[in-house]
């Protein structure tokens, strides 16, 4: 008898926030990832299921978006042109903050799963996901900087837009890869997941992923932040004494 | 096999990264050059930052600068004395060299610069080498009785301060060596190289120094500068990275000692040839970069 009512209490706690008629229950595959010496890119699967109290609406598909977003850090971007006959970076234009990763995956095409307006509010497409672009006045169509940004990054395989490539099944379970590209920066990877239905937005969640370096790596990269002296010095002991021993033990082969 | 670089955040391939270090080690064993010039660029087409490109293969070049100098010390082909000097200029000069970069790289022209200086330098170096170790295998060919004088008295001999150069038979003002170390001292901070490539003719052509000691004193004096250069670079920006010095040093360290071997069996004409179409080919390869258009007019740079 109390067992049930702890039961009835459980199922009640767990259906009164769900004031929204569809909620995400998510999970991934690690929500670390590890940059060791040898690391080559890195693969993750997000999965999860709809938790709904109605039965499922008939009148309308489910989809699903997740994206993975790194840091976002600053950028300048230059433009070049001919200047006396060589190629010169000419126009700077300040991209405020782009992500340094930006991943997308969808159930189906993205115009059919996210409408416009839902884009601007959430900031989920690549070009919305770059914020404001800071352009000097001297230069027009800053928008062109952005578009390039974009570009290099997609063929870099830093931004990616996987249209289709989230399974749903039953408008319940759903799940994505994520590929994970070998040039990462550490940092907290924000993962975002939309439910939609015809281009509106009904459930939404958060996760995190920390992306951070480990063993060596980890050990050279404070000491070349937090001790730059040590650190410089020890290249250099490093390069004497392997430059050293190198020759030493050529001679010796060779004597 | 993949290799992550903690500095650098970028993976690279292990193998093509040894291969690398390798080819630049033989180069530095026989020309006396650090390899700089080569290496840089081949790392930015690896996919590295270009200021971790720069700093971390000045730390690379010590390693096989050290590796060559220890064959050059054993056969007495280091003049130490003309060492020290050109190193007192260096020091002064990568400071400088250092200020600059700085200062261009916050108008984001540092890459074009850089470019531009090597085009100019391996351009004019290349075909003044070029030109001379042709007309000199001629003259050898051609019986070679009549080999031009090696000190022809200019105005670099007329400069008080002078000392002896033993090692190099030279008895010389101490001015033109303090300010080819200083040239190449600032060359080698702009650039990201260790300056042999500048100094080695500067040394034979301004100097009148003898080719058999040019070799081992330039390695002498690249150790110091580089070294110097990389603890600048670790502390002003951080952008040594030790994973991927290590690898190029490990390659690079055993191509040394072939090339020095390599280089002793060679005639000094045919070194001097050799030298002078690299050059020659790397000038090119910048050049035609620089000249036509590319097929991304954008470049990204990383604020801060």
């Amino acid at each position: 008898m109390r067992r049930l009512l702890v039961l009835m209490a459980l199922l009640l706690a767990a259906a009164l926030p769900a004031r929204a008629a569809e909620d995400v229950v998510l999970d991934l595959s690690q929500d670390e990832v590890s940059i060791s010496t040898n690391f080559d890119g890195s693969e993750i699967l997000v999965y999860g299921a709809v938790k709904r109290e109605d039965p499922i609406p008939e009148d309308s598909e489910l989809d699903v978006v997740i994206t993975v977003e790194g840091p976002f850090v600053p950028l300048t971007v230059y433009r070049k042109a001919r200047v006396l006959g060589v190629w010169a970076n000419t126009e700077a234009v300040e991209v405020d903050l782009a992500p340094s990763f930006y991943a997308i995956a969808t159930s189906a095409p993205f115009e059919e799963v996210l409408s416009n307006v839902e884009d601007l509010r959430h900031h989920v497409s690549i070009p919305r996901a770059i914020r404001s672009v800071g352009a000097p006045v001297e230069v027009e169509n800053a928008q062109v900087f952005t578009d390039a940004v974009i570009r290099i990054r997609e063929a870099g395989g830093s931004y990616q837009l996987k249209e289709g490539s989230v399974s749903v099944r039953e408008q319940t379970l759903f799940s994505a890869r994520v590929q994970m590209p070998a040039n990462l920066t550490e940092g907290t990877y924000r993962t975002r997941i939309f439910l939609t239905r015809e281009g509106r937005v009904v459930g939404q969640l958060e996760r995190e992923i920390a992306v951070r370096k480990i063993g060596l790596g980890r050990w050279l990269f404070n000491l070349a932040q937090g001790q730059p002296l040590i650190y410089g010095i020890l290249a250099v002991v490093i390069a004497l004494v392997a430059g050293w021993t190198a020759s030493a033990v050529t001679q010796l082969l060779r004597s | 096999m993949q290799l992550y670089l903690p500095i650098a955040e970028v993976s690279v391939n292990l193998i093509l990264l040894l291969g690398l270090g390798t080819l630049v080690g033989m180069l530095s064993g026989m020309f006396g050059v650090g390899g700089g010039f080569l290496i840089t660029p081949l790392l930015f087409f690896m996919g590295i930052p270009p200021a971790v490109a720069v700093a971390t293969g000045a730390n690379q070049i010590v390693a096989s600068s050290v590796s060559g100098v220890m064959a050059h010390l054993k056969r007495r082909t280091v003049d130490l004395r003309m060492g020290v000097v050109l190193l007192a200029g260096g020091l002064v000069g990568s400071g400088f060299g250092v200020w600059v970069f700085n200062i261009l790289k916050e108008q984001g022209q540092v890459d074009l610069l850089v470019r531009l200086a090597y085009v100019i330098f391996l351009g004019v170096i290349g075909g003044l080498m070029f030109i001379e170790s042709v007309r000199a295998l001629r003259r050898s060919k051609s019986g070679g009785g009549t080999r031009k004088k090696r000190h022809s008295h200019v105005w670099v001999h007329g400069l008080p301060f002078k000392m002896r150069f033993r090692a190099s038979g030279l008895y010389i003002s101490a001015i033109p060596p303090l300010m080819v170390g200083a040239a190449v001292g600032v060359l080698a901070a702009i650039m990201g190289v260790g300056g042999g490539f500048i100094m080695v003719p500067a040394m034979i052509y301004l100097l009148g120094m003898p080719t058999k000691v040019v070799i081992g004193t330039s390695l002498f004096q690249i150790i110091f500068v580089t070294a110097f250069t990389t603890l600048l670079h670790a502390v002003t920006t951080q952008t040594v990275d030790i994973i991927l010095a290590v690898a190029l040093i490990v390659g690079g360290v055993l191509g040394a000692q072939v090339g020095a071997v390599i280089g002793s069996k060679l005639r000094a004409e045919q070194l001097r040839i050799l030298l002078a179409g690299l050059v020659l080919a790397v000038c090119f390869k910048l050049a035609l970069d620089l000249f036509l258009t590319p097929e991304e007019l954008f470049v990204i740079a990383e604020a801060g």
